[in-house]
């Protein structure tokens, strides 16, 4: 069964030069896409990967990249909706390019789908009210 | 059959009042008809939450001992600069101020993380703010410095003054060129990538009173979560632009200047709003009710989204040379439905304007009328309309000699 994950990797600065994510489609047989990369100088490096593979390869190729000491979490904890401070006016709306804000005809409120986010940023500069924030 | 704002009072002091927002109201005159309608309802509330960039806060912020003439000094909050040029300890709070370091659009797009506006909702909020300032000291005057925490319940007067609010009706924001551009009205992709509205459409207040009939100087309403009242026409007051039949402008209009007491206004209803690469701005809540004195004035609050039109307009060349013409014209339905076309493109349209806030504003504004909370005005005077002749004029430069 093949399966997609989204994850942001955390690379100490001893790795950041290493070729790693070679690795995962060499030995491991999985597709990625980075979506995102950063790497700040004597400092550690970021990198936001889809995965695609199937199940058990992809779990072999996370463990592979624990166990080299890349600390690995779920993208979705990376982007916060701050809904106290959405005003639900929909600046997001027209900009985000993978319809990750949605609103609801009836009710006129946005809604965040984290899903659908490939943290492109684009939001967070468009947002009046700084209620779309980012830890990358 | 004619009502007089006198009525209308008696029956909301009674708790009798009929009273609708300007969206109930649409299916409303639809299913019954106007003659029923305007028989049955006594007051239709209009709401609108949205950037109202000319907006600011007036306070007297109470002698120090000794005294302090800030008057001609410096003075800041929170870092950020607010006007001096009055007596002693009056100063004013500009919505759109930043503080004196901030690197603006030095590294570009600016981020514009506070100003004026956030200070404005940091004191509604109840917070503390800080108060710095410097004066030249007088013999009456003598202290040259200050630096002081500062809240609002413990200031004489915080009264919020914004000069320009709640315009009728406002442009549709593109991009023709192939850079991304920032401004006023949003982040605008390049080629036709994305299309910005600022309307409450038909919640909006004047649009539900095209030709300021019952809309004028004087004119209770809600303001900022409080009651607050209509001051003046709001400046660049335009109501000379072209209309549809039914007398909606098709393009910025009149506005209103409106005056309240921050000290009542809530956080929610006053928002700190940041454009990136442009700068900081108040987010205003504005409702006003309109009285149903006659059919006609009615029909205009029946207005409903599918009939008001705005202009399209090119804001990387068109708006900031200032060159006249537009790229077309949508109505607010096409607009709120999320896509437009522009010169035969699809465009994605966003509205910078809270819909489902503006809706929440005229139905507080509801509750309260219900409740005989909040009785009617009469304008003590009206807005200048078409018969005005009044425009909005460009500045005519002049070399100087």
């Amino acid at each position: 069964m093949v399966r997609k994950k989204r994850v942001v990797l955390t690379f100490p600065h001893s790795l950041v030069d290493k070729p790693i994510t070679y690795h995962l489609v060499k030995d491991y047989g999985l597709v990625f896409n980075i979506l995102k990369a950063r790497v700040t100088p004597r400092e550690e490096g970021r990198l936001v990967l889809e995965i695609e593979g199937k199940r058990e390869n992809l779990n072999k190729g996370i463990k592979f990249l624990k166990d080299l000491g890349i600390r690995i979490e779920p993208l979705a904890q990376d982007i916060r909706w701050i809904e106290t401070r959405c005003t639900h006016c929909g600046a997001c709306l027209a900009i985000c390019p993978t319809q990750a804000f949605t609103v609801d005809q009836k009710t006129r409120e946005v809604f965040f789908d984290k899903g659908k986010c490939i943290v492109c940023e684009l939001c967070i500069k468009a947002c009046p009210y700084r209620a779309m924030e980012i830890k990358f | 059959m004619a009502k007089t704002i006198k009525e209308i009072n008696e029956k909301i002091r009674k708790g009798k009042a009929v009273v609708v927002t300007a969206e109930e109201i649409i299916d409303l005159v639809e299913k019954k008809g106007v003659k029923a309608v305007a028989k049955e309802v006594d007051v239709v509330t209009t709401g609108t939450f949205g950037p109202m960039c000319s907006s600011g806060v007036y306070l007297n912020l109470g002698h120090a001992k000794p005294k302090i003439k800030l008057g001609g000094g410096k003075a800041y909050l929170n870092d950020v600069p607010v006007y001096t040029g009055f007596a002693a300890v009056d100063v004013y709070l500009g919505a759109t101020a930043l503080p004196d370091d901030d690197p603006r659009n030095k590294v570009y797009p600016g981020e514009f993380k506070y100003g004026g506006g956030h200070v404005i909702e940091d004191l509604v909020a109840g917070k503390d703010v800080r108060l710095k300032a410097t004066a030249y000291g007088t013999d009456c005057y003598p202290r040259k410095e200050i630096e002081t925490l500062i809240n609002i319940k413990d200031l004489n007067e915080v009264v919020l003054y914004n000069p320009r609010n709640a315009y009728q009706n406002y442009n549709v924001a593109v991009n023709l060129s192939d850079r991304v551009i920032y401004t006023y009205m949003g982040v605008l992709q390049p080629n036709l990538g994305n299309a910005n509205y600022c309307s409450a459409g038909q919640l909006s207040p004047l649009l539900n009173d095209p030709y300021y009939e019952t809309i004028g100087i004087g004119t209770r309403i809600f303001l900022g979560g409080a009651i607050g009242y209509v001051a003046w026409s709001g400046t660049q007051h335009n109501p000379t632009v072209k209309r549809t039949k039914n007398g909606v402008p098709k393009a910025p209009a009149g506005t209103v200047a409106v005056i309240g007491d921050l000290k009542k206004m809530s956080p929610d209803w006053l928002v700190g709003t940041t454009f990136t690469g442009y700068g900081v701005t108040s987010t205003v809540g504005i409702g006003i009710p309109i009285p149903i004195l006659n059919e006609k004035i009615l029909k205009y609050t029946a207005v409903k989204d599918s009939q008001i039109y705005a202009q399209i307009v090119d804001y990387s060349e068109a708006y900031p040379k200032g060159l006249p013409g537009s790229l077309g014209e949508v109505n607010y339905e096409q607009l709120t439905s999320g896509k437009i076309r522009v010169k035969g493109k699809e465009v994605p349209a966003a509205g910078l304007s809270s819909y489902a806030k503006a809706r929440e504003i005229a139905q507080i504004l509801k509750g309260w009328i219900e409740k005989g909370k909040f009785l009617l005005t009469e304008p003590v005077e009206y807005l200048p309309s078409v018969d005005s002749g009044q425009t909005f004029k460009p500045l005519k430069e002049r070399p100087v000699k």
